[in-house]
């Protein structure tokens, strides 16, 4: 009997790469019913167990033609794993298990047809990070395209929202559209309707998978432009920022003027563009859009109005009901989870009044019982919607608000270190104005968030002067964003100083 | 009730002799025993036999029917003790558990039952939990038959094979007195394929019938002098017997040419790997028409020295391809050839792994390595050269740890105990075995230690913390499924007595959740067969523990945190102990989701929940995920163009368990999640109410859209 050698053999090898709850099995099974009902001798297996929770696993099917009736052939002998190198056919759930893949070595240049999903879902490593863990999907599209001999790559997920059906019922599509197993559309639909549950659904998306195999990937979204004005004060403001920004600036200026006349109104974006021309007029884009943006983030800071602000609001209710999929019989109704405390209570008064309460200790203690505990808002109900509006048209009393107050010295102070710093390390005051992004969330997370942000800028008056100050500041913002604790970065400010 | 139906499966244990069972490798064990006339048959579930104690679980009539008793024993100790059934009696009995640990756990009973030996027919099906998938400790369970000679069969990985190797078990156990075991890796119990079917035999003698006619023979009871006797009987008698059946029956088999310079030993599991490692290079094909002789062990102990001799002898050099260590074959193999006074070359681990797993691959590269060293110019195929390995995607792709289900009511235990640390500094857990254990992987990095099942509470009990400034209680975890199996005993008897200063969890989700949802005591389920609805915290009471809390809400962080606070502080002396109830989220929505949508159906008011969170107020730091991990809140790409942070988001696939708005609001975190409930066939009143609402609602927001229009940009 002839020696077999790759590309000869009688036998083809498919290895499913997915994560438990995705309907790998389901897959399999029909890949398995195919084969075996067009004539070959079919083996899965799989581990079910602790991966299937909701790490990544592998079911791996191998087929061999069945011998002719009557022909002296022994059964055949099927092997337990994909080995690297002999694998015909690998499909993939999701993005980074089409890199696994990659990395485990199923995937040969001369042999595999590599079908994966190039929708996310999101390892927990990358989901648990302060700032973005996310990991770089264009390398793995990348690699799998160079890798593979071929590459059908597109999001199976969408694919399977839009079709009403499940992703693995996409991929057995993707399959049969990549053309790399022997058999007929009719003879996979076949192995649907065989395996009998929800047979229309799974029709429907593996019509989808195959329509897309077929399909080229359409390129990288461009990215979104910026908003146009729509009243007369907005072109008003939007002319000021085409005229006195510099380009590379208008696209977040002009978001920020948005914001701002969305957030407070027309005299706050124009105290945003007041604070924002000294230093666009250092001639700096890079300066002037990294200013453009923080400052626009921080002066569009998260109080309690704000929060109310855009739970009240008829466009948000109407992305809630699409979110949860309410359909045209049913009713929604919706809870918030919210949890003022008294800090947040006294930042909301004027601040004459908030700073009397909190500065009080007594008063404090008495005070503080009726906030300590969260609240469960039923915003759909009028009496909780009310006070929410209630709280958001405090709006505009903002500025003679404690919060109000604070913030803007806050603004100020980091503004006048970014144009002094200006004067002498373009890159550092960049630096400095990316702080900015360490200031962020609610009450124990936000006061991290500042705490952080106060001792990197501390840090970065230090290290003005020195040529590698820019850097360090960049690595100790990389720090804060590193654990919860602090820890990293302490050992960071530790080795800066 | 188990994760999934059984019914198909139980089905096929109908089949009649001619037609075909096709389905995986230990549902095919199930039948082999109805077909092999077993008499009892019990087991504790795990993976990866889960699935056998299952279908049994569910084929109760067919098994009255027949006249074979089934038990879901309390642990692998009690389904050994149980084999002793077929000491005095000639009934076949089977049992079945996950291994190394469940082997550990049954060693007691299983050296007595190896000592004393057996009249009927006993087979131990041990699930090799080894290697990829495998979530214990890597041992081999073949150190248990050498140590109490009971005989171990490895069968090749395919349905004919493992189903021929139960009955032909049930023989050599009766032809040699001794219990005997059937090893199969993960993978052989979950390959798929077929065998034809026999018609199941009734038991000759049924264990009712045994127990109406008692026999007693003392000399089988291991206690002096029988004792020593049974030392004598294993290895004058017992031995050679299982020998001369191995030999005669042709257990282990022989492929390829009968002549050649080299050859393989290759344990039976194994062989399937071996041959596609022999057909990568080209001696092989995928009929397993191997051009090298391969002598397959489907019996691994004992060896049998002729057979190995007439196999080596002639041969210049011999590969020993066995998975795990210590190489117990390698061992007796170069004993034996000594004792034959072969010259041939043993070659094993001096070239294949040490430790573990033999894939293809390992197999493959060993294999060339072989040939190269003892016959060189053998390889027909050169494999393909490995693909340029690239550190940039390593470095990309994350790893993807087990973690909790989404809505598991384990999670809020872990965020209300990262929440105590909090406030009380970092506290030494020791975990037990289960779901609960994922606790030590991120995004919670709690638990020290896990010292075996059952095994949480007493994995603390060293740490008695003295009185004064600094002492801190430490904390133990412990499964139902744990508590039920040894726990009650070894973990809260134990702290009872020795008066233990900790505080224990029981998780009490009313399921042996991690093994596959199976009924224990303490289950909620109304069971026509078993005694369940025992109250965990009676048990504790009735051991003698003074201070339990029953918490039937895990989902409530803030009390699950109150009440660890209270039980890490209180003055009480002796062991705390908490009770945390929630029922198992991937069994309940596999036993709420089809009735929810029937009623959906029928036109009664169903509720839907799920969570969600609102992108413009979430700042993307995450601390939400820190507390929670749930699979169905994760993150994307933030909306916000001058923010580079991914926000918080939740998917399609949340079941609404609440967890994330109680973490939220224990932890005072943000104001963005929401949880929106969906009513489909709501009530008259209801819907006029809503529209009324939505209505006045609707208006005002219409009028503040204008407002803020017209001040807009």
């Amino acid at each position: 009997m002839a020696a077999s050698t790759a590309g000869e053999r009688d036998r083809l090898t498919v290895a499913i790469l997915a994560l438990g709850g995705q309907g790998g099995g389901v897959l399999a099974d029909w890949i398995l019913a195919l084969a075996e009902a067009e004539g070959y001798v079919a083996q899965g297996t799989s581990v079910p167990g602790v991966a299937q929770r909701t790490g990544s696993t592998i079911y791996y099917i191998e087929m061999v033609r069945r011998g002719a009736p009557g022909a002296n052939h022994p059964a055949p002998v099927l092997a337990m794993t994909p080995t690297p190198g002999d694998v015909d056919v690998v499909i993939a759930s999701e993005l980074m298990e089409t890199g696994r893949a990659i990395l485990r070595g199923f995937v040969s240049a001369d042999r595999t047809t590599l079908i994966g999903s190039t929708h996310r879902i999101y390892a927990i490593s990358e989901k648990s990070a302060l700032g973005d863990g996310t990991g770089a999907g264009e390398r793995i599209l990348d690699a799998a395209a160079r890798r593979s001999r071929r590459f059908v790559g597109f999001d199976m997920e969408a694919a399977a929202a839009g079709a009403g059906s499940v992703i693995s019922s996409v991929m057995f599509g993707a399959l049969a559209g990549a053309g790399a197993l022997p058999f007929a559309r009719e003879s996979f639909e076949a192995a649907i309707r065989r395996g009998g549950k929800a047979i229309s659904a799974n029709l429907a998306g593996f019509a989808a998978g195959m329509a897309a195999a077929g399909e080229r990937r359409t390129a990288i979204e461009a990215a979104a432009a910026p908003p146009a004005a729509t009243t007369p004060a907005g072109a008003e403001r939007q002319a000021r920022v085409l005229s006195t920004l510099p380009a590379a600036a208008h696209a977040s200026a002009l978001e920020g003027v948005r914001r701002l006349m969305d957030y407070q109104d027309a005299a706050y974006a124009d105290l945003y563009l007041d604070r924002l021309a000294p230093i666009a007029a250092r001639g700096e884009p890079v300066l002037s859009e990294a200013v453009a943006r923080h400052l626009a983030v921080w002066m569009s800071y998260e109080d309690t109005i704000r929060v109310a602000d855009l739970k009240v609001r008829a466009a948000r209710a109407a992305r809630v009901a699409s979110e949860v999929r309410v359909g045209a019989t049913q009713l929604l109704t919706v809870t918030e989870y919210m949890h003022p405390r008294l800090r947040e209570v006294c930042e909301t008064l004027p601040a004459r009044f908030g700073a009397a309460i909190w500065h009080r200790p007594a008063l404090r203690r008495r005070l503080e019982p009726f906030f300590s505990r969260g609240r469960h808002v039923r915003a759909t109900r009028l009496r909780w919607f009310l006070l929410l509006r209630t709280v958001a048209a405090m709006r505009r009393i903002r500025r003679s608000t404690w919060r109000f107050a604070e913030e803007q010295a806050r603004i100020e102070e980091w503004l006048a270190l970014v144009a002094a710093t200006a004067a002498t390390d373009v890159a550092l005051a960049i630096e400095i104005a990316a702080t900015q992004e360490l200031i962020k969330g609610y009450s124990d997370t936000f006061e991290r968030g500042l705490r952080h942000f106060t001792l990197v800028s501390e840090a970065a008056r230090r290290l003005t002067g020195r040529t590698d100050a820019a850097a360090q500041v960049r690595a100790l913002r990389a720090a804060a964003l590193a654990d919860e604790d602090g820890h990293a970065l302490a050992a960071a400010l530790a080795t800066a100083a | 009730m188990a994760e999934r139906s059984f019914k198909r499966e139980v089905e096929q244990l109908r089949l009649g002799a001619g037609e075909t069972f096709a389905g995986e490798g230990i549902l095919a064990v199930t039948k082999a025993l109805l077909q092999a006339g077993v008499a009892y048959v019990g087991g504790y579930q795990g993976s990866p036999i889960s699935h056998l104690m299952d279908v049994f679980a569910d084929a109760d009539p067919l098994l009255r029917e027949l006249g074979v008793h089934f038990e879901s024993n309390a642990s692998e100790a009690a389904a050994a003790a149980m084999l002793a059934a077929s000491v005095n009696y000639p009934l076949r009995g089977a049992v079945a558990w996950k291994s190394v640990v469940g082997t550990n756990v049954a060693s007691d009973a299983l050296s007595n039952i190896a000592s004393g030996g057996v009249k009927g027919g006993t087979l131990i099906i041990v699930g090799e939990d080894y290697g990829e998938g495998s979530s214990i400790m890597q041992e081999r369970t073949h150190a248990f038959a050498m140590k109490s000679q009971m005989w171990l069969l490895d069968p090749r990985p395919n349905l004919p094979s493992i189903v021929d190797m139960v009955e032909a078990g049930f023989e050599l156990s009766e032809a040699s007195n001794t219990p005997v075991m059937i090893e199969l890796r993960v993978r052989a119990c979950h390959v798929t394929g077929s065998f034809v079917a026999r018609d199941n035999r009734r038991p000759p003698l049924t264990v009712g019938e045994a127990a109406a006619n008692p026999v007693r023979d003392v000399d089988r009871i291991v206690l002096p002098p029988a004792n020593f006797l049974h030392e004598r009987e294993k290895i004058e008698r017992r031995w050679p017997a299982a020998q001369r059946f191995i030999a005669e029956r042709r257990l282990n088999e022989w492929f390829g040419p009968a002549q050649d310079e080299i050859g393989i030993i290759v344990q039976g599991g194994l062989y399937n790997t071996l041959n596609r490692a022999l057909e990568l290079v080209g001696l092989s094909d995928a009929h397993g028409a191997a051009r090298v002789p391969v002598y397959c062990l489907n019996v691994t102990y004992p060896l049998l020295p002729d057979e190995v001799a007439a196999f080596c002898a002639g041969k210049r050099a011999v590969l020993i391809v066995e998975e795990g260590q210590p190489e117990f074959i390698e061992h007796e193999l170069n004993t034996l050839l000594r004792r034959a006074d072969l010259s041939t070359r043993l070659v094993g681990k001096d070239l294949l792994p040490r430790a573990g797993e033999y894939s293809g691959e390992v197999l493959r590269d060993a294999l060339l390595a072989f040939l190269a060293a003892h016959a060189p110019g053998r390889v027909a195929a050169a494999p393909p050269a490995p693909p340029p390995p690239e550190p940039e995607l390593a470095r990309t792709v994350p790893p993807r740890p087990a973690g909790f289900c989404t809505g598991c009511p384990e999670r809020p235990i872990f965020s209300a105990m990262k929440l105590v640390q909090r406030e009380l500094g970092a506290l030494h857990v020791s975990a037990d075995i289960g779901c609960h254990l994922f606790s030590i992987l991120p995004p919670f990095h709690i638990g020290n230690t896990t010292m075996g099942y059952g095994l949480g509470t007493a994995g603390a009990s060293a740490f008695k913390p003295s009185e004064g400034a600094g002492a801190r209680r430490a904390v133990a975890m412990m499964g139902d499924g744990g508590f039920w199996h040894n726990g009650l005993t070894s973990g809260i008897g134990n702290a009872v007595f020795n008066q233990d200063d900790t505080v224990t969890i029981v998780v009490d989700n009313g399921y042996s959740a991690a093994t596959g949802g199976q009924d224990i005591l303490s289950s909620r389920a109304a069971s026509a067969t078993r005694r369940t609805n025992n109250p965990i915290e009676r048990a504790l009471r009735g051991m003698g523990v003074g201070w339990a809390r029953t918490l039937t809400r895990t989902y409530d962080v803030a009390r699950m945190r109150d009440t660890l606070k209270e039980a890490l502080t209180t003055p009480e002396k002796g062991p705390k102990v908490i009770v945390a109830q929630s029922e198992c989220m991937l069994n309940k929505q596999r036993r709420v989701r089809p009735l929810l949508a029937q009623a959906a159906r029928e036109g009664k008011r169903v509720v839907r929940e799920r969570f969600g969170v609102d992108p413009d107020t979430c700042t993307g730091d995450h601390a939400c995920i820190r507390l929670s991990g749930c699979p169905s809140l994760s993150v994307k790409a933030n909306p916000d163009p001058l923010r580079h942070h991914p926000v918080t988001a939740i998917d399609d696939s949340c079941v609404g368990c609440g967890n994330c708005g109680e973490v939220a609001h224990a932890a005072v975190l943000c104001p963005s999640f929401y949880k929106a409930e969906i009513v489909t066939n709501p009530g008259r009143l209801e819907r006029l109410l809503a529209r009324w609402r939505a209505a006045l609602i609707g208006w005002i927001q219409a009028r503040d859209a204008r407002a803020l229009a017209a001040r807009a940009f």
